[in-house]
């Protein structure tokens, strides 16, 4: 599997050419956005308003961090990936008004947003529960919207160094990770329940 | 005689160390496992979680950005003397904690989503106490993240489906895929009533994972088939245990809860006397 080293604004091409299964390290900007900034991000959709960051330029990260403010600075103590799965319902909607997306979460997601994906983003898998050693590769927070939210819900926006490694979960060719395992654990547990 | 501030403080210190430090047995069925895996994606997933869990221990914080809902068990001897609310101070050492450890501010209310920002809230933390024989106070803490919590199940299946049972536990960790960041522990709580039962699931949780018997080894076998795998990603390890505590039912009910734990089982014990 290839392996690829990413800065953002990463471009329609470069997200054009991962295949599920590459591995991905990211340098760059990533924002943090988990259900209520999603819905937030909807609002502004339907209010017609611009939203305070570019999400084709950054890459979204499905993540509630912990943040600790250091005179007057914010520092990143465990930053992990949280379940991408809860946001199925939102991204397609998201998915409608850009050109271009890479989103990083755990888990995998549905079949809608892999259609959603196609001709324009993928999804990064990133390892569950590995918030100290993500937290590593962030070498400052650049800023926050929406802190209302609370901490872990509000958008933090990351600048990253080598962020990864990272698995193609999902392409934009409409291929997804999450269901060749999925067909195949429907099989072994069919098996399994045959068994006496 | 131990004060107030005693137990406030033992609750930090047992947080800190549930979230910064794996304890051994769930390090060594993480090693176990990756020695196991051949497939390279697997493999590489499961090196990520033990290189995560050393720079937890060597940094000093949370493994997991996800510090859990604060869940605490205390076991109560029935000689050991109290001169204050035993509550109240376990409050204040989740109060303390938040701010110390760090812990992520995760209890909002449930309705309007506010967050206060200290973990503290109505029936948060949540605590369960048991009075046991002896002179002491036992503190357990055992953070809970939701990726995991989510995905647990609960069925009151009838007295005649003894049989489906194992199917029900199996079909649990087959829906939850990879959202609740396998390798996984399965807690299973058999038996008493709807409530009882989930209990029983959750204290599964806090046994050794090395403390199988022949029934548990089983399901597990079955479990790990299924090729759901570390992350979800395919692979021979989709749990690291099967944990199953039963109680009496009523004899027209069967209650079976699965509580999923992912590989960060934190949890983390103290004796006071």
């Amino acid at each position: 599997m290839a392996e690829h080293w990413l800065k953002t604004p990463i471009g329609k091409n470069e997200i054009l050419n991962l295949k599920v299964g590459d591995v991905v390290y990211i340098t760059g900007t990533m924002i943090t956005a988990r259900d209520e900034a999603h819905v937030r991000m909807l609002e502004y959709f339907d209010e017609g308003r611009e939203l305070p960051f570019r999400i084709e330029d950054v890459v979204i990260y499905h993540c509630g961090p912990i943040i600790v403010e250091d005179g007057g600075k914010y520092r990143t103590i465990s930053a992990g990936p949280t379940t991408s799965a809860r946001m199925n319902p939102l991204t397609p909607r998201v998915l409608e008004k850009v050109d271009r997306m890479v989103i990083v979460g755990k888990g995998g997601m549905n079949e809608d947003v892999v259609n959603a994906l196609k001709g324009k983003g993928v999804y990064l898998a990133y390892t569950g529960g590995a918030g100290a050693l993500a937290a590593q590769t962030v070498k400052t927070v650049r800023d926050v919207y929406w802190k209302d939210l609370g901490m872990p819900e509000a958008a933090w926006v990351f600048e990253v160094e080598n962020f990864g490694p990272c698995i193609v979960g999902i392409d934009s060719r409409g291929n997804s990770l999450y269901k060749e395992v999925e067909k195949k654990v429907e099989e072994n547990f069919r098996k399994i329940l045959s068994q006496p | 005689m131990v004060s107030f501030e005693e137990v406030a403080e033992t609750v930090v210190e047992l947080f800190r160390k549930a979230e910064t430090e794996l304890p051994e047995d769930v390090i060594q069925a993480l090693k176990n496992a990756y020695e196991q895996e051949d497939n390279e994606v697997a493999r590489n997933t499961i090196g990520a979680i033990l290189r995560n869990i050393e720079a937890a221990r060597g940094l000093k914080v949370p493994m997991c950005q996800d510090t859990g809902l604060p869940i605490i068990f205390a076991e109560i001897g029935r000689d050991f003397s109290l001169d204050f609310n035993l509550r109240d101070a376990i409050i204040e050492g989740v109060r303390r904690a938040t701010k110390e450890v760090p812990l992520r501010p995760n209890a909002v209310h449930p309705l309007t989503r506010e967050n206060p920002g200290t973990n503290i809230g109505p029936h948060v933390p949540l605590i369960t106490v048991d009075v046991v024989e002896g002179d002491t106070l036992k503190l357990t803490v055992m953070p809970k993240g939701a990726g995991s919590e989510n995905v647990s199940a609960l069925k009151m299946l009838l007295p005649s489906q003894v049989g489906n049972v194992e199917r029900f536990i199996i079909e649990v960790v087959k829906n939850a895929g990879g959202k609740p960041c396998p390798p996984i522990i399965v807690g299973v709580g058999i038996g008493t009533t709807f409530d009882g039962a989930a209990k029983l699931a959750k204290k599964a949780l806090l046994r050794n994972v090395t403390s199988m018997d022949e029934f548990e080894r089983g399901l597990l076998e079955k479990i790990n088939s299924l090729g759901i795998g570390p992350g979800g990603l395919g692979g021979k390890t989709t749990a690291l245990a099967v944990l199953v505590e039963t109680g009496y039912c009523h004899t027209a009910s069967l209650p079976v809860a699965v509580n999923i734990q992912c590989w960060a089982n934190r949890r983390a014990s103290a004796v006071l006397r």
